[in-house]
């Protein structure tokens, strides 16, 4: 353990961010529907799960690539508008304690569904595998996906800022997150706004899953929910109320994941999510507020 | 015609009864005052006729349509507009950006003057138009509140206190933009404390206790202080 960092290569660097790449997409994914129903969706990783079960049944029934991957998409999409329009929405009125057990209650349906429907033995999505294969950059032995899930990343969440910052609708959902009643009482569309949001964060859901699924092949009706809990701890860590400091949280805990899992020794890798969630015990009890928020009176937010 | 009629308006939360029977009108063009003490019931008022309050007897009515039972941003969106008590402008967003969010309640994508005439009626919001919000003072951000609101040219105008916590010579910048407002044809319906002041702005004013009409006053009753008085002890 303590010649650990010694281990710290650019593979392991680059895988570090990879996986940090695809979290912070997973916080925004989990933010931008807290920020307009303050409801955290425990049930975001089962989005991914079936949206790498749909990779799965595309390879198996040798669907081109490109097509498996909008079967992914569509399935994500769908399965998020139902959530939205069957659970979301009659409880939107409620606390957000009953809300929050309302999707852990999905959360366990979706994944007791899939075990039903589609067995315990792991199904292979690997029509993306090779991108695991490396490429020689510099000299360092760089896995494709991990270039290619940086760039996806910071290219959604790029957009994704556009978005939010140079269109009508980007600026009613800032606006809602912030005081949803006024932004109401000044003519924002209330359901306009939430399935905007849920839409955003299902296309999100479905990028993630891609590229989860060429880092871990064999999907099951567990897939992503690991994933979930971690980038649940990152929000929190960076700060839930807003949407960059979540980003960023995101971003920060699965950069960590993926360098202790690179430099640990192998007999020690089974400890990875106790040192990760150590690490964000200490740093909340250090910033209750988050790393990435200013202090608690810049917060305007009762 | 009528731009705004509340007929025998009730409205109550859970035991409590906000506002008993009220009725009032409000036309194009004219400014009516809602004052009177803590708790009579002016602001519940504002929020029952923009759908954000329980209504549970009576009726209102925009150009002879009923308004009860639809929701805040149909409202808006049929052209009533609101002046928040507290202002609520989106301090993280810019001047510019609290601007453009008022547009969400415009009818017609054709019309777009709205901004340019809400930083016509407030010059000093363009000079900030790229700032945040909350950098603002407080008169600034009133008038950025009741920019907002015109921002998507509406028939009526309501405002819940828009003097609250403001400096005399900015009420009166504030009071100087309402006539303004009447003048181009809007309907306003003013709920303020500061009675004597909105007794001589308004057409007409009405004084409200415990939910209940009191007395109506004219202008010519803001320097009868006697009679103000009274309306208030009644």
């Amino acid at each position: 353990m303590t010649l650990a960092f010694l281990n710290l290569t650019w593979p392991t660097f680059a895988d570090g961010l990879a996986l940090g790449g695809i979290y912070a997409l997973m916080a925004v994914g989990i933010g931008l529907v807290f920020g307009v129903l303050r409801l955290v969706n425990f049930a975001y990783g089962q989005l991914l799960m079936a949206g790498a079960y749909a990779l799965a049944y595309g390879a198996t029934w040798n669907l081109p690539t490109w097509e498996s991957i909008l079967l992914c998409f569509g399935v994500v999409l769908v399965l998020s508008l139902l959530m939205e329009v069957l659970v979301f929405r009659p409880l939107r009125l409620h606390s957000p304690a009953t809300m929050l057990v309302a999707t852990f209650a999905v959360a366990f349906l979706l994944q007791n569904i899939a075990l039903l429907k589609f067995g315990a033995l792991p199904r292979s999505a690997g029509s993306l595998a090779l991108l695991n294969a490396p490429w020689d950059i510099f000299g360092a032995e760089i896995r494709k996906i991990a270039v290619v899930s940086v760039a996806t990343a910071a290219g959604c969440l790029v957009i994704l800022q556009m978005l939010l910052k140079l269109t009508p609708l980007g600026l009613h959902m800032r606006a809602a997150s912030m005081d949803f009643r006024t932004a109401r009482l000044l003519g924002v569309r209330a359901n306009r706004v939430i399935t905007g949001a849920v839409i955003l964060s299902g296309l999100l859901a479905a990028v993630s899953a891609v590229m989860l699924s060429v880092q871990d092949i064999n999907v099951t009706s567990t897939f992503g929910l690991q994933d979930t809990i971690v980038v649940l701890a990152g929000v929190v860590l960076g700060g839930l109320n807003r949407l960059i400091p979540a980003t960023l949280g995101g971003f920060a805990i699965g950069f960590a994941t993926g360098i202790l899992g690179g430099v640990l020794p192998s007999n020690q890798v089974q400890y990875l999510q106790s040192f990760v969630f150590a690490a964000v015990i200490v740093v909340l009890l250090v910033r209750p507020n988050g790393l990435f928020t200013r202090a608690a009176g810049a917060v305007e937010r009762v | 015609m009528t731009a705004l009629a509340v007929e025998k308006l009730s409205v109550r939360y859970g035991a409590v009864e906000a506002v008993r029977e009220l009725s009032l009108e409000v036309k194009p063009g004219r400014i009516v005052g809602l004052i009177g003490p803590n708790g009579a019931g002016k602001s519940s008022t504002l929020h029952a006729i923009m759908g954000a309050a329980p209504i549970t007897g009576g009726d209102v009515r925009l150009d002879g349509r009923s308004l009860v039972g639809r929701r805040p941003e149909d409202i808006a969106r049929r052209g009533v507009a609101l002046v928040p008590e507290g202002r609520r402008i989106f301090g993280e967003l810019t001047v510019d950006e609290n601007l453009r969010l008022g547009l969400a309640a415009r009818r017609t994508r054709a019309n777009g003057n709205g901004l340019a005439r809400a930083y016509e009626l407030f010059p000093v919001l363009r000079d900030f138009r790229s700032r945040h919000a909350g950098a603002l003072s407080g008169g600034q951000q009133q008038q950025l509140a009741i920019a907002r609101a015109l921002a998507a040219e509406p028939g009526v105008l309501l405002l819940d206190e828009p003097s609250l916590g403001l400096a005399p010579k900015i009420v009166d910048v504030v009071f100087e933009a309402l006539m303004q407002i009447r003048d181009s044809g809007l309907a306003v319906l003013l709920v303020e404390q500061r009675a004597q002041r909105t007794v001589a702005l308004a057409d007409e004013s009405h004084v409200l206790a415990n939910g209940q009409l009191r007395i109506t006053l004219g202008p010519k009753d803001a320097g009868d202080t006697d009679r103000l008085v009274s309306a208030y002890l009644a």
